[in-house]
């Protein structure tokens, strides 16, 4: 059976490079699902949960907004931000979760205000990803 | 001939100098192994993005972006990416050099790092900007460069954008580069990712229209000033994986050569010394001899 070959890189390392039979992934209008011999597409990514098949299992990921490059062959995710369901500390992410609301109180920069709403959507994307997968 | 004292003292002040070339040694070989594991990350990333964005430019069809105009060239803008400190060896020095190289006039220059700005005003050259980075290079500190780049260009102010860094290649070696950031219009052909690796194969192969969701315009519109902040970002992390690499060689060249100095006046202390002992005691036998 034909696999798709899943990347999912962010600026600080490789996340995940793994052959898998298909992708879910969270697409600015809406889920996707991506099984090989797909066609050409390029869309962007939102924050959300991405899950790869393989062998019957199911990964998944939180990831954060980026762009998504899809060939018959390989799925390229380009995000900033992106963590294994099972690497997820929830107690870290609530962490950030609050300091990041309690910064949005404050006055701040247009450039930094984009920072900390990105922090706090990471966050958001964690927990709920967490939650999900155990609730 | 020297006193005793005099090389006493000289003994000490170049003890206390490699002391300092040491400490710094140890400083920047901590600091190196961070920027180096940082620019190393960076890599794929930078690279899958290339591989991406020429992919999707050559797909794309029609569709073109202020950012991709290709003009001919009247002035051209330059992005020097140098360190603020020196000793550094010749990092700054060989990359300047590629510099003054290429410098064909009109060109404004856009400094990041204090050593590029003297260089600027000391050989009177237009300073479009200057800009600071930190030891650690933050994402928006690239952002608010190659901002200011693009806009430039969108203006009509200049008709092409270089960039002018030290790729990083190992500790020992440390290579200056000058790499075209703006029109984007060309960097399809090239694939100039930064490990220089050889992703132009399989771009050939992917010259393949694409399917854009939601539109080629917006997501394009937003993939490209991306792209190009995150290579300016992936610059700075190789310069400053550079920079410390230089200085921890340089640091830990200077440590050598004040021990191999301090052996050698060790050595002619040791011997002055001597001599004036055998000296003395020549004089007193000889004087009891005199008396005797």
């Amino acid at each position: 059976m034909a696999t798709l070959k899943l990347e999912i890189v962010t600026p600080e390392a490789k996340i995940y490079s793994e052959d898998v039979d298909s992708v879910t992934l969270p697409g600015v209008e809406g889920e996707l699902g991506i099984y090989p011999m797909h066609i050409p597409l390029m869309t962007q990514l939102a924050a959300g949960e991405v899950c790869a098949r393989k062998s019957g299992e199911d990964h998944f990921l939180a990831v954060g907004e980026g762009f998504v490059e899809v060939t018959g062959e390989r799925v390229a995710i380009l995000t900033d931000m992106a963590i294994k369901a099972d690497d997820i500390d929830e107690a870290k992410a609530e962490e950030a979760r609050r300091r990041a609301e309690a910064r949005l109180q404050d006055k701040l920069g247009a450039d930094e205000h984009a920072t900390v709403q990105a922090a706090l959507l990471h966050s958001l994307t964690q927990l709920n990803v967490k939650r999900r997968r155990r609730g | 001939m020297p006193s005793t004292r005099d090389i006493r003292r000289r003994i000490k002040s170049v003890k206390s100098t490699a002391q300092i070339t040491k400490a710094m040694q140890m400083v920047a070989s901590a600091k190196m192994r961070k920027a180096q594991l940082a620019a190393l990350a960076g890599r794929p990333y930078a690279a899958l993005m290339n591989e991406v964005l020429a992919a999707a430019t050559a797909g794309a069809g029609e569709f073109s972006h202020p950012l991709m105009e290709v003009r001919p060239v009247r002035k051209r803008a330059l992005i020097l990416i140098t360190t603020d400190k020196g000793l550094c060896g010749a990092l700054n020095t060989n990359l300047l050099r590629e510099v003054a190289r290429v410098d064909k006039g009109s060109v404004a220059y856009v400094c990041a790092g204090k050593k590029g700005a003297q260089f600027i005003a000391r050989t009177k050259r237009e300073l479009a900007a200057e800009f600071t980075y930190r030891d650690t290079p933050q994402f928006a500190e690239a952002r608010a460069i190659s901002r200011f780049a693009q806009e430039l260009f969108l203006k009509g102010d200049v008709d092409a954008v270089d960039v002018a860094f030290t790729n990083f290649i190992s500790t020992l070696a440390q290579k200056p580069e000058i790499r075209q950031l703006l029109p984007l219009g060309e960097i399809k052909a090239v694939s100039a990712d930064v490990t220089g690796d050889s992703a132009a194969a399989d771009l050939e192969a992917a010259k393949q229209e694409y399917l854009f969701e939601p539109a080629p315009g917006e997501v394009l519109g937003n993939l490209l000033p991306h792209y190009l902040n995150y290579q300016v970002y992936q610059f700075l992390q190789e310069a400053k994986a550079s920079e410390h690499s230089a200085r921890m060689v340089a640091m830990k060249n200077a440590t050598d050569n004040a021990k191999q100095i301090i052996k050698d006046l060790t050595l002619e202390y040791n011997k002055l010394r001597q001599a004036n002992i055998t000296k003395e005691l020549l004089e007193i036998t000889t004087a009891q001899m005199a008396m005797g």
